[in-house]
C-alpha cells in the first residue's frame, strides 16, 4: 500500500543536468551597478558639453584626465585590497613620503630614472610596513593605516619643514607631462594599460579568485589552504608600490614637492573604489565598475572646475558622494524588503 | 484524537529557480512529537522559516488553535508561542553565552534597564536544565561547535512557548548529549507542548517521535503515526525508491604506515596523542562533545600550534605551520563547521568546490573556467547535490547540500590523507550512502582517511580501527573485529 502511494509522486529531478548558470543570471546581477554608472557618465558628459563649448576639444579632454589619473592608478590595487576586506588610509601620506624622498635624491643629483625608482621603492616599503604590522600583530588595517597616515606625513614634514623641493631634471617631467601619441598622455596610457592588467588579474587569475575568497570569508579561505596573511601582505605592498608610482607622476607633473602634497587623496581614491561598486565590507566588486567610476568622478570634478566651483566645495561634494554611495545600496535593499513584505501581506 | 494546535494548509514558497514548498500541509498536536522527514532540499528548513516569520509564504494558511494567523516577523512567532532551534543558528561569537541566550528576549528590571543579574541566573539554570557544562559569562567564540549548538537550545527554551521546533538538533552531538536531548524532548512533550522534530536519523525518529510527516521535493507526501510504519516505508516515501546499503564498506587491503603521530600535546586541549595511519585505512575517532577530537585534527592541519610531540607523513617529518603547508604535502581537513570554516557562503558552488585546487585548474595563473565547471559538475553529480545551477551561491542551498559542497571541495583535491570531521552531518540517507561509497572508493585507491564522527553506526560501519578520546586523551583503541557499541560508548564517557 505504501509503495503505491509513493509511486504517484514524481521522481526526484535528474541531478546530472545541473546547469553552469541560469541563463546569465549572475552576469545580469553583476552588471547592474555598472550600467547605472554608465548612465551617470553619459549625463555628466552631456552636462559638461552644455557648460562649456571647449569641453569636446581633444586637448581639453586630455587635460581633464590629469585631474584624476594618479588617483585612479591607486584605485586599482585599492579595489583589490578593499575586496579582500582590508583598507589603506595612508596612501596620500605615502605619496608625500615618496615625493620627499625623490626631492632629497634630486638634491644629491639622481637622474630621472633613478628618481622614479626611488619613488616607487619608498612607496613599496611604506606599503610593506603597513601590511607587515597588520598581519604580524593582527591589528585592524584601519587602525594601523590611520597611524601610518600621520607617521608618513609627519616624516615628510620633519624632513622638509616649510621648504619646497624644486628644480627636478627636465627629463623627469615626461612621466607627468609627456605625451605618447597625439593627445594621449603617458600618465593616461599607463592608467589604461594598468586597468586592463588589473581587470585580468582580479577576474581571470587564481590570485584574483583567492582575493574574493578572502574577502568573503577569511576563515574558510584559510581552511581552504590559502595563505591569507601572505596575500594580504602582498596587497598592502602592491598598494604602496602604486602610491609610489602616483608620487612619481604627480611630482613630475607639478615639478615640486611640498610636505602637504596630495593632501586628502585617500578619501578620493576610496570614493572612486566604492563608487565603482566595491563593497566597503569586502567580498564583492569589479574593475570595470571602478574604471567607470573613475571617469564619472573625473567628469564631475572637471565640470565643477568649468563652473569655477571652489576646491572646498568639491571636497564637500566628494564627502556627500561617499556617504551616498555607501548608503544607497543599503537603503535600496531595505526598500526592496519593505516592498516584498507589503506585497506578501497583501495576499 | 485531539485538535491540532498548529495547522498549515497549502503553504507554498518559491525561490528563484526552485519551488521550495508546493502547497504543503502539516499538523502538530499538543503532547506529541511530530517528525518532519525528507531528503536534503525537500523544504523542511524553509517550512521552519515560514513558521517563525523569517520567510513570508507565497500562499496558504497558518492556523493556531483553529484561528488563522499571519507571521510577519520573528516577534509574531514569539507572540503565538512558537520557538525554534534552527539548523543554522544565528549566533554572535563576540557576545557572552548569556547575551546570546537572551539576544531577543531580554529581562528588564523595574527601571526598564536590562537585568543582567537575573539573566545570568536564568542562563545558569537553563544550562543546568540542559546539562551543559559551560560558563555563561564567557564569549561564545570559546565554545566548540556542539556547545554553541546547545547554547542555541537554551536560547529557544528561554521563551515560554507551546510549540517547539527543532531543526536537526542532534547533528554534531554525540551519544551522551543525544540522550540528554531525548530526555528534554520527552519532558517538553509531557508538559503538553507540540514538538516538530526534523532529523535524518531514523533511530531517533523511532525512539522519540509519535507522528511523522514526509516531504519530497517541496511536496507533501504523507503523514501518520510512527507506530504504523517501518523505516523502509519512510525511506520509500522520502526518496521514491528503496535505499539498500547504508554503509557499503568495501574490503580493502591495508598497506604500510603513511602517517604517524607521537606524543602530540597541546597546553590545554589534548595530550599524548599517539597513533599510526596506514594506507587504505579508515581510522575512526569517537568521543563526547569536548573530548578534543577536532582540536587534534586542527593541529594535524597546521591550524593549532602544539606544545610537544612529532608527526611524520610519508616517512618525512611533518610540521605544518599553516593549512597551506598541510595541503601542499597532501593532507587535507574537512572541517565540522560548514558555515564558517567549510564553505564560503556568498560565493557560487563551483568556486567553492574548486578553491583548494585552483592551482591545478589554471595555466600560468589563469583559471580555466571550462575545466573548473567540469570538476564542479563531476563532484556535484557524485554527491547528488540539489541546486538550481552551479553558479548559485552556497548560502541558498539547504543545510545538507551545503555539507555536500564542503565534502566535494576536499574530495576533489585527490589528497594522500584526508581528515573528515563529522562528514555526513545533516546529510540525508540516500546521499549518505553516496558519501560512504565515495570514501570506500578513495581508500580502495590507496588514500587514507581519518574520520571524526559522533554517529556511532557510521563509525562502526566505516572504520577499520577506532580511537576513542576522553577529555583530551586517548581512552581506548578498537580493531574492527573487537568493537562493540557498548565498549565504545563506555570508553568515551571515561568509565
Ligand atoms: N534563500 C534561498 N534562496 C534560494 N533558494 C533557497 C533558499 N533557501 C532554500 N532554498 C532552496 O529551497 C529548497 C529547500 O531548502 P530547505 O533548506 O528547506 O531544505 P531542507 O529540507 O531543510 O534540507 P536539509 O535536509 O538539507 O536541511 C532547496 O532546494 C534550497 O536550495
Ligand atoms: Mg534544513
Amino acid at each position: 500500500m505504501m509503495n503505491e502511494e509513493v509511486l504517484k509522486h514524481p521522481m526526484t529531478k535528474d541531478i546530472k543536468d545541473l546547469p553552469d548558470n541560469l541563463n546569465g543570471d549572475w552576469r545580469n546581477k553583476l552588471m547592474r551597478w555598472e550600467t547605472l554608472l554608465m548612465v551617470f557618465v553619459a549625463i555628466a558628459f552631456f552636462t559638461n558639453t552644455q557648460i562649456s563649448p571647449y569641453f569636446l576639444d581633444p586637448w581639453s579632454l586630455s587635460d581633464a584626465t590629469f585631474n584624476f589619473t594618479e588617483k585612479a592608478i591607486i584605485a586599482l590595487p585599492m579595489a583589490l585590497l578593499i575586496i579582500a576586506r582590508d583598507i589603506d588610509l595612508s596612501v596620500a601620506s605615502t605619496i608625500a613620503l615618496a615625493s620627499v624622498a625623490m626631492g632629497f635624491a634630486n638634491t644629491m643629483g639622481a637622474g630621472p630614472i633613478e628618481l622614479a625608482l626611488i619613488g616607487m621603492a619608498v612607496g613599496t616599503v611604506a606599503g610593506f610596513i603597513n601590511g607587515w604590522i597588520i598581519t604580524r600583530f593582527d591589528i585592524p588595517a584601519i587602525v594601523v593605516t590611520i597611524g601610518t597616515m600621520s607617521l608618513y606625513r609627519g616624516i615628510a614634514y620633519i624632513v622638509l619643514g616649510d621648504d619646497v623641493y624644486r628644480s627636478y631634471p627636465s627629463d623627469f617631467a615626461f612621466f607627468g607631462q609627456g605625451y605618447v601619441w597625439g593627445v594621449l598622455s603617458f600618465e593616461f596610457l599607463l592608467f589604461l594599460c594598468l586597468a586592463v592588467v588589473f581587470g585580468i588579474l582580479l577576474h581571470k587569475t587564481t590570485f584574483g579568485r583567492r582575493v574574493y575568497a578572502i574577502g568573503n570569508n577569511p576563515t574558510a579561505a584559510l581552511f581552504s589552504g590559502i595563505n591569507v596573511k601572505r596575500h594580504r601582505l602582498f596587497l598592502f605592498t602592491l598598494v604602496g608600490l602604486f602610491a609610489g608610482i602616483a608620487a612619481v607622476l604627480l611630482t613630475s607633473r607639478i615639478g615640486s614637492t611640498r610636505p602637504s602634497i596630495a593632501m586628502g587623496w585617500e578619501l578620493e581614491v576610496i570614493t572612486m573604489v566604492v563608487l565603482g561598486g566595491v563593497n566597503i565590507l569586502g567580498g564583492a566588486g569589479s574593475i570595470v565598475g571602478v574604471f567607470i567610476a573613475v571617469f564619472l568622478m573625473g567628469l564631475v570634478t572637471f565640470g565643477m572646475g568649468l563652473m569655477n566651483v571652489p576646491g572646498i566645495v568639491m571636497s564637500i561634494f566628494t564627502g556627500c558622494l561617499l556617504i551616498l554611495v555607501i548608503g544607497t545600496p543599503i537603503i535600496w535593499r531595505r526598500f526592496l524588503n519593505a516592498r516584498k513584505m507589503r506585497s506578501n501581506s497583501g495576499e | 484524537m485531539n485538535r491540532p494546535v498548529l495547522e498549515l494548509r497549502n503553504i507554498s514558497k518559491t525561490f528563484p529557480g526552485v519551488k521550495a514548498l508546493d502547497s504543503v500541509e502539516l499538523q502538530l498536536y499538543p503532547g506529541q512529537v511530530t517528525a518532519l522527514i525528507g531528503e536534503n532540499g525537500a523544504g523542511k528548513s524553509t517550512l521552519v522559516k515560514v513558521l517563525t516569520g523569517i520567510y513570508a509564504p507565497d500562499g496558504g494558511e497558518i492556523l493556531i488553535d483553529d484561528a488563522p494567523v499571519t507571521m510577519q516577523a520573528a516577534t509574531d512567532a514569539k507572540r503565538h508561542g512558537i520557538s525554534a532551534i534552527h539548523q543554522e543558528a544565528v549566533m554572535f561569537d563576540e557576545l557572552t553565552v548569556t547575551e546570546n541566550i537572551f539576544i531577543n528576549n531580554q529581562n528588564r528590571n523595574i527601571f526598564g534597564l536590562l537585568d543582567w543579574k537575573l539573566m545570568r541566573k536564568r542562563a545558569k539554570t537553563l544550562l543546568e536544565y540542559l546539562d551543559v557544562n559551560v560558563d555563561p559569562n564567557i564569549p561564545l567564540r570559546e565554545l566548540s561547535v556542539a556547545h554553541k549548538h546547545l547554547v542555541s537550545f537554551a536560547a529557544a527554551l528561554s521563551v515560554s512557548s507551546s510549540i517547539v521546533i527543532m531543526d536537526e538538533p542532534t547533528a554534531s552531538l554525540s551519544h551522551h548529549e543525544i540522550q540528554e536531548l531525548y530526555r528534554l524532548v520527552r519532558r517538553l512533550r509531557d508538559e503538553g507542548k507540540a514538538i516538530l522534530f526534523i532529523s535524518h536519523k531514523f533511530d531517533e525518529i523511532f525512539e522519540i517521535c509519535d507522528r511523522y510527516t514526509v516531504f519530497r521535493d517541496g511536496q507533501f507526501v504523507g503523514s501518520g503515526g510512527i507506530a504504523d510504519v517501518t523505516q523502509d516505508d519512510l525511506v520509500a516515501m522520502m526518496v521514491g525508491r528503496t535505499v539498500s546499503q547504508i554503509y557499503p564498506k568495501e574490503q580493502t587491503t591495508i598497506g604500510d604506515t603513511v602517517m604517524s603521530v607521537k606524543g602530540l600535546s597541546h597546553p590545554s586541549e589534548f595530550a599524548d596523542i599517539d597513533f599510526d595511519l596506514r594506507k587504505g585505512e579508515i581510522l575512526g575517532f569517537y568521543g563526547l562533545v569536548g573530548a578534543g577530537r577536532s582540536e587534534v585534527m586542527q593541529a594535524l592541519f597546521g591550524l593549532t600550534p602544539t606544545s610537544s610531540g612529532s608527526m611524520e607523513l610519508n616517512g618525512k617529518p611533518f610540521k605544518p605551520r599553516t593549512p597551506g603547508d598541510a595541503v601542499d604535502q597532501g593532507l587535507v581537513y574537512v572541517p565540522e563547521d560548514r558555515q564558517h570554516q567549510g564553505a564560503i557562503l556568498t560565493l557560487p558552488i563551483f568556486q567553492n568546490i574548486t578553491l583548494p585546487q585552483l592551482g591545478g585548474l589554471s595555466r600560468s595563473g589563469f583559471i580555466d573556467m571550462a575545466r573548473e565547471y567540469d570538476v564542479a559538475r563531476e563532484y556535484a553529480t557524485r554527491l547528488q547535490l540539489k541546486a538550481s545551477s552551479l553558479s548559485e551561491n552556497v548560502e541558498n542551498l539547504s543545510g545538507g547540500n551545503q555539507q555536500k559542497v564542503v565534502i566535494g571541495k576536499w574530495l576533489a583535491t585527490n589528497p594522500n590523507v584526508i581528515i573528515v570531521d563529522e562528514p555526513t552531518k545533516g546529510i540525508d540517507i540516500g546521499s549518505k550512502a553516496a558519501v560512504h561509497k565515495f570514501m570506500g572508493e578513495l581508500v580502495a585507491q590507496g588514500l587514507s582517511v581519518i574520520m571524526v564522527s559522533s554517529e556511532l553506526p557510521e563509525v562502526m560501519g566505516m572504520a577499520d580501527r577506532v580511537i576513542v578520546m576522553h577529555e583530551g586523551r586517548i581512552a581506548a583503541r578498537f580493531e574492527r573485529d573487537d568493537m562493540t557499541a557498548e565498549a565504545i560508548v563506555t570508553a568515551a564517557t571515561g568509565a
